[in-house]
């Protein structure tokens, strides 16, 4: 081959960067390089937007508290222009933004590190007795014979909660709960009849905390006071016992109040990492850090999956290269993958099959309506956008959350990949489809199955200088020249 | 232990291969068609209009260019155009696998027999045109232009080995030398195409006589064409060293240094080329059982190639041969390869 010297010396070039920056930075900042070994670190974003009006604007967000399991290790604010301050009212910690004249829309970021930790014990503040509790008629005798039923068959606080959260999660509700349900919300409903039961309790809200979730709301739940502690309950499914579950706010004002302001709402994001806390501590490493750390948490979580892009290409290579696979669309299966990650795989392999099966079989009317390629496509896009929301909505009526995922597909990939299925079929036939189908999904599970891997997510996002390794092997076997696996059966022939 | 083994029959070691010098298709990728094809040479062997035209300038025999179709408009003028001709073939410059080509073999009153024997009108004509010009047959779809040409006549004796179709021959050209050729006959399996993974028969053809040597079908050695039942081992092209010119001079009009040649042979007319490919397919080995690479080696090696076509084609035909020099003399016995 011409300049095969420069070019190896150009490949192992890149490597050694990769292996070397990588090398350098788990000695200099103790990233750890196998995943699992540190603690859990929680990054939880919150953002803020609304419009303001103009004038003075004074915007309140409630913070979580401190508690049993987490460890706070750090919190930060960015938001241009404004005053910020965290201030603590009847233990209720909360941020507070202000500014003399605001105007158009607004954004401010609040993050927080948290460090799961299992030891880490807080005493919260219990209660000592139960809330006066005042319900209007006809809710006070409604409530009042709900509860007497309830009291009957437990013991103490605990079964009462768990009782009542089973009486409201049953297919038919009692004539007195579906009048309750009617004015209050099932948490309050909760709770204020543990109180009218002398049992202490209020409604809470949670952050669940989920690795790479954007824009997440907060849920609402109860807490009991039972055995001089707090209980979760959800009123829907009874006790909860989860260790991912951060406490946001536990008294009454709302999470988020805005003064002049409007439209303001607020959303969480959520990453987890495996850094040591040590570093996090010192956030002001010196010098020049290639690290996606820095980023906004909401970036960060895009990222960990961008980063693992480069491997599932190296997949595609390898498969096409060494293996001889045909896929449809090179990359495609990487694409494919990566909603995979976000389906699961097997929901994800059902729907992707489902929905190009359907589309192949408009296409192939779409076909006799002699339609140009950019309309055909535009129709498939359409068409695609048509399967999909039926999907939805038919595995939502029939209780099958999982087929909600099929929304992370890449629509317009889907499209082209039932265009091109099509061509084939008509140019070479069913069998060259059910090759090129089976060798596409194939490749795609593989890439998934290797992305999903929790070393190599671990790797990919912490040491992203990797990924010069990654694209030192895909240049190395762009100049393979050897047989592909599946040649020595094409050839198998020339065995005699 | 049985499974295993059977199993193992159908793969051959990576060493084994290339001992018999078969070329892989990364091989063929890297080291021939990025080595040897010139990227802007491309679109004149992709498109078939600009071959013919190219073609025809440089003198290279190919079926006539009748009428060239490139817009609808011309398509309501086409009854003009078709008046004085029975036979004639239409097909999209940027066809690929043979679709949509329509063979018009005579005429009767206001009808057109097909090849099949089937009658068409001329609205029918019309529609298959406004088809190929909107993309229909070609590569995803692309915008295309529709070439209507004279129809080739296969000899009798050819046309009798073939299930359908033209029976037509592949020649690998590597920098001007022919190295390697096939005859491929559609079957009855591969719907009148000539693609070998179809199912269509390919018979490697001895590039020093012209005479057969293997015939095989999905990747097993045949004697006979499955559905004419004509023997594949006796096979022999007329005017051979004619067609390995043919092949050799598309060198010189597309400076492709590694490609592959289709041709015919026409009754009167003799060896016609149809299309040329910057990326012929590897099966031509399984065709001929000998792989590629030494003969492409052997051409590589050779320092003196500002030669002219004739000398070439003498050198290939004497080089790449399975007959020994004094049976290549006499022409009407066969000898088959020991």
């Amino acid at each position: 081959m011409t300049q095969r010297g420069p070019f190896l010396f150009f490949v192992i070039l890149l490597f050694l960067a990769g292996i070397g920056t990588a090398a350098y930075r788990h000695d200099n900042y103790q990233i750890p390089i196998l995943p699992g070994t540190e603690q859990t670190v929680w990054q939880v974003e919150a953002r803020v937007e609304f419009i303001a009006q103009g004038g003075a604007t004074q915007v309140y967000l409630t913070l979580p508290p401190e508690q049993s399991g987490f460890r706070l290790i750090g919190e930060s604010s960015a938001s241009s222009g404004f005053g910020f301050e965290v201030s603590t009212q009847e233990q209720q910690r909360r941020a507070h933004w202000t500014k003399r004249r605001a105007s158009g829309e607004q954004t401010l970021f609040y993050k927080l590190d948290l460090v799961q930790d299992p030891g880490h014990h807080v005493e919260m503040p219990g209660a000592r007795e139960a809330k006066d509790q005042t319900w209007d008629e006809p809710y006070q005798t409604a409530a009042l014979q709900l509860l007497e039923s309830a009291i009957l068959v437990s013991a103490d606080a605990h079964s009462l909660a768990q009782q009542l959260s089973s009486e409201m999660n049953q297919a038919a509700t009692s004539q007195n709960l579906s009048l309750l349900l009617d004015r209050y919300s099932p948490e309050d409903l909760m709770a204020s009849l543990l109180n009218t039961a002398n049992v202490p309790a209020r409604t809470v809200q949670v952050l669940e905390l989920e690795d790479g979730r954007r824009r997440q709301g907060l849920r609402n739940l109860v807490q009991v006071w039972d055995n001089d502690q707090w209980q979760l309950f959800d009123p829907m499914t009874g006790e909860v016992n989860d260790e991912q579950l951060l406490l946001w706010q536990t008294a009454s004002p709302a999470v988020l109040e805005v003064l002049g302001g409007s439209r303001s709402r607020v959303s969480f994001s959520i990453i987890s990492q495996s850094r040591p806390a040590a570093t996090l501590m010192d956030q002001s490493a010196p010098g020049f850090d290639l690290s996606l750390y820095n980023l906004p948490v909401a970036e960060q979580s895009m990222f960990k999956l961008i980063m693992l892009l480069p491997m599932g290409a190296l997949m595609v290579v390898v498969m096409r290269i060494l293996v001889g696979l045909k896929t449809s669309g090179t990359f495609m299966p990487v694409l494919i993958a990566l909603a995979f990650l976000q389906t699961e795989l097997i929901p994800g392999v059902t729907s992707f099959v489902v929905v190009v099966a359907i589309g192949l079989v408009i296409r192939s009317y779409l076909s006799s309506l002699n339609l140009l390629l950019v309309s055909r496509i535009a129709t498939l896009v359409v068409v695609v956008i048509g399967i999909i929301t039926l999907f939805s909505v038919l595995s939502y009526q029939f209780g099958l959350m999982g087929g909600l995922t099929i929304t992370f597909f890449p629509m317009i990939i889907l499209a082209w990949t039932i265009e091109r299925m099509s061509i084939v079929w008509e140019e070479q036939g069913p069998q060259e489809v059910a090759i090129q189908g089976s060798g596409s999904l194939l490749v795609a599970i593989l890439a998934f199955l290797v992305m999903d891997q929790q070393l190599i997510r671990h790797l990919a996002f912490n040491f992203p200088e990797l990924n010069l390794c990654v694209l030192a092997l895909i240049l190395l076997l762009g100049r393979y020249t050897g047989y592909r696996l599946l040649e020595l059966h094409r050839f198998a022939v020339f065995n005699r | 232990m049985r499974p295993l083994r059977e199993t193992l029959k159908g793969w051959i070691s990576p060493r084994a291969l290339a001992n018999r010098g078969v070329l892989g298709m990364n091989r063929r990728n890297i080291a021939y068609i990025a080595r040897y094809n010139p990227r802007d040479r491309y679109p004149l062997v992709d498109d078939k209009l600009r071959t013919k035209l190219v073609a025809q300038k440089a003198r290279l025999k190919v079926p006539a260019l009748l009428h060239v179709v490139r817009t609808q408009h011309e398509i309501e003028a086409i009854e003009d155009d078709l008046t004085d001709l029975t036979e004639f073939v239409i097909k999209p410059a940027q066809g690929s696998g043979g679709k949509g080509i329509l063979v018009i073999v005579g005429r009767e009153g206001d009808e057109y027999i097909k090849g099949s024997g089937a009658r068409i009108k001329l609205n029918d004509i019309k529609r298959h045109l406004s088809n190929i010009l909107s993309g229909l047959n070609s590569l995803g779809g692309k915008q295309d232009v529709a070439i209507i040409e004279t129809l080739v006549k296969v000899s009798a004796q050819f046309s009798s080995v073939s299930h359908e179709g033209v029976p037509d021959i592949r020649i690998i050209v590597f920098r001007g030398y022919p190295i390697m050729g096939m005859l491929r006959l559609a079957t009855r399996a591969s719907d009148g195409k000539a693609n070998l993974h179809q199912g269509a028969v390919g018979v490697g053809i001895d590039i020093g006589t012209g005479r057969s040597v293997t015939a095989v079908q999905n990747n097993k050695l045949i004697n006979r064409h499955p559905d004419t039942g004509a023997e594949l081992d006796k096979l022999e092209i007329p005017d051979w060293k004619q067609m390995l010119n043919l092949a050799a001079r598309c060198y010189e009009v597309t400076r492709l240094g590694y490609m592959g040649c289709d041709m015919v042979i026409d009754e009167q007319l003799g060896p016609l080329l149809l299309e040329m490919n910057a990326r012929p397919g590897l099966s031509i080995q399984i065709a001929n059982n000998q792989g590629l690479v030494p003969r492409l080696r052997h051409i590589e090696q050779l320092e003196d190639y500002y030669v002219t076509v004739e000398d070439r084609v003498e050198y290939a035909m004497r080089t790449f041969t399975y007959f020994p020099a004094e049976v290549r003399q006499q022409t009407s016995e066969v000898v088959m390869p020991g």
